[in-house]
């Protein structure tokens, strides 16, 4: 009977704990569009939203800890059975393809590692672009508050950031495309009928998701944030 | 040409005679080889181009190795090595990896299954042996299997009654499940899933033989012991993870689904949590 540290690190293992932190991530990121999608709404809103969450106090750490931990088991297991693959096959094949179809082999599916490290190495960058930037103070319902839309539109005016974000969002799109239909599988998804809608509903998702997010910065950058759909930011 | 054809007796002879230089000559192929040669496990492999102009479509792929190496004898050198036992699709022996696909180009046929008719006249075709860490190159196009059997042996043995034949309505199996463990039982242990996978992962094979045994009322008793000994013996073979890339369900020959795999993770959970 192996212990539940390495019944953990078995390979079997392994693939049940990507699959759960992968669809924990996964939920992480929708609720984090409907965060960011706030910069819609009325002139204060997104800064209010972003000022409930910070007077959370205890449980947004609990959250933030959480998820840091999420994100590095995810990180750390994805990136070792990278590793692994390349010992267990020392010598590649001079010619190799997919035999196709039930295959689930795809840009998508064979880049998981790639576009993986590259969201890790992002998610620095934005965590200090946005978490940690400068904001001004404002008020809101006579609080204390500081101006995360203003920092926020600032930052998409420059070609650097809201480019940069949306090719980063295009290899999330490209990373759930086979990560969400590839975690109910490691949850031990058995049924064929089931598996080939899951597979659709997580390319749907996976696209859905990847132009959101990409929606803002593009719309920012190409309105200069006096768009229509944004109100309360004085542009010049 | 066909060494069997030339065997055969003088009454059969009448009867193929008049068809046969039809066939022939409507369908010579000329095919290019290029294959794996490597003379032993500890020498470095590199690949040989060999051409063939008088393959028959009617051939099978492993026959078409067989006018190869007859060359190759009458030439004085060195046959090509390449496993083969049944050629009927049922032994498991003779994987290969043809132009990149673990046993050619065709779904649910093993290599000995596969003929000349889906090639043409001018192809090049190469041929190498599966790739992996836990199946070490013997000599050519030969791996060693070895690593299967002992995720089998890892498994232990099974709770049956021995003596005279059984009652056979003893132990009821439903239906379902005896369908299910019989699909799962059609392994045949060739190892293409473990040659196609981009992870060199052995986790196809490892479900069926788990998910075949865990189905059956006879299975019952040791299966969490098995489920877990079998999934830690694959890991120490060197094997990948599985990424769940379904490329092996694509390149197995009797069509083993990646619902094997998923079955194996749920035993494993079961396993853990019933303790
Ligand atoms: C926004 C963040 C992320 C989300 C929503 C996400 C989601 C997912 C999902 C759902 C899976 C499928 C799990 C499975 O195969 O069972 C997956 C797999 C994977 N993830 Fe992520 N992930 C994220 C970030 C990362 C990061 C930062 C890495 C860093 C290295 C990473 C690396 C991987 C790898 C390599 C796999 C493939 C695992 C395998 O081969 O089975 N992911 N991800
Ligand atoms: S699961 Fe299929 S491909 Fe893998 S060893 Fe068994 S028969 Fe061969
Ligand atoms: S030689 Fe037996 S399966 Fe091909």
């Amino acid at each position: 009977m192996p212990s539940f540290i390495e019944a953990a690190q078995s390979q079997v293992g392994r693939k049940i704990l990507t699959g759960i932190t992968g669809l924990l991530l996964v939920f992480f990121i929708i609720f984090h569009l409907a965060g960011n999608l706030t910069i819609f709404g009325d002139a204060d809103a997104m800064n209010r939203y972003s000022m409930i969450l910070h007077n959370l106090g205890w449980p947004l750490w609990i959250a933030r800890i959480g998820l840091i931990l999420v994100f590095a088991i995810h990180a750390y297991i994805g990136i070792s059975i990278w590793w692994q693959k390349r010992k267990a096959r020392p010598e590649e094949y001079d010619v190799y393809s997919s035999k196709g179809g039930p295959s689930k082999q795809s840009l998508s599916s064979r880049s998981m590692a790639f576009t993986g490290v590259i969201l890790l190495i992002f998610l620095f960058f934005h965590i200090n672009t946005f978490a940690l930037g400068d904001t001004e103070t404002v008020i809101i319902d006579g609080q204390e508050a500081s101006d995360l839309k203003t920092l926020v539109i600032e930052t998409f005016q420059n070609p650097l950031y809201a480019f940069g974000y949306t090719f980063v969002m295009i290899l999330l799109g490209a990373h759930l495309g086979h990560g969400i239909w590839s975690s109910f599988t490691s949850l031990t998804m058995k049924s064929k009928k089931l598996s080939s809608s899951i597979y659709s509903i997580g390319v749907i998702l996976a696209v859905v998701l990847a132009l959101a997010f990409i929606f803002i910065p593009l719309y920012i950058f190409f309105t200069g944030g006096c768009g229509g759909l944004i109100s309360g930011y004085d542009c010049v | 040409m066909i060494p069997v054809r030339h065997a055969v007796t003088a009454s059969t002879e009448k009867i193929i005679q008049p068809i046969e230089p039809t066939i022939m000559s409507s369908s010579d192929m000329t095919i290019h080889l290029k294959i794996w040669r490597q003379k032993n496990a500890e020498s470095k492999g590199r690949f040989e181009t060999y051409t063939l102009d008088n393959v028959n479509e009617h051939m099978s792929f492993l026959e078409m190795l067989d006018v190869l190496n007859e060359e190759l004898i009458e030439n004085g050198d060195d046959p090509v090595e390449f496993d083969y036992d049944c050629r009927e699709g049922i032994c498991g022996s003779c994987n290969l990896v043809i132009n990149g696909r673990a046993h050619g180009p065709k779904h649910m046929t093993a290599v000995c299954q596969l003929h000349m008719r889906n090639y043409s006249d001018g192809d090049t075709v190469v041929i190498e042996p599966a790739r992996a860490a836990a199946f070490p190159v013997i000599k050519d196009l030969v791996v060693d299997r070895s690593a299967f059997d002992r995720i089998i042996e890892a498994g232990g043995y099974v709770s049956v009654k021995t003596g005279s034949a059984p009652e056979a309505n003893l132990i009821p199996v439903p239906q379902k499940k005896a369908n299910q463990a019989f699909d799962y039982a059609t392994c045949i242990g060739c190892g293409a899933c473990v040659a196609a996978c981009p992870n060199s992962s052995a986790s196809l094979f490892t479900g069926a033989k788990i998910g075949h045994l865990n189905k059956l009322p006879q299975g019952q008793p040791e299966k969490q012991q098995r489920v877990l000994s079998m999934v830690a013996q694959m890991e120490k073979e060197g094997f990948g993870d599985c990424s769940n890339y379904a490329e092996c369900e694509a390149v197995c020959p009797v069509g083993i689904s990646i619902s094997a795999i998923a079955e194996m993770r749920r035993e494993y959970l079961k396993a853990l949590f019933d303790n």
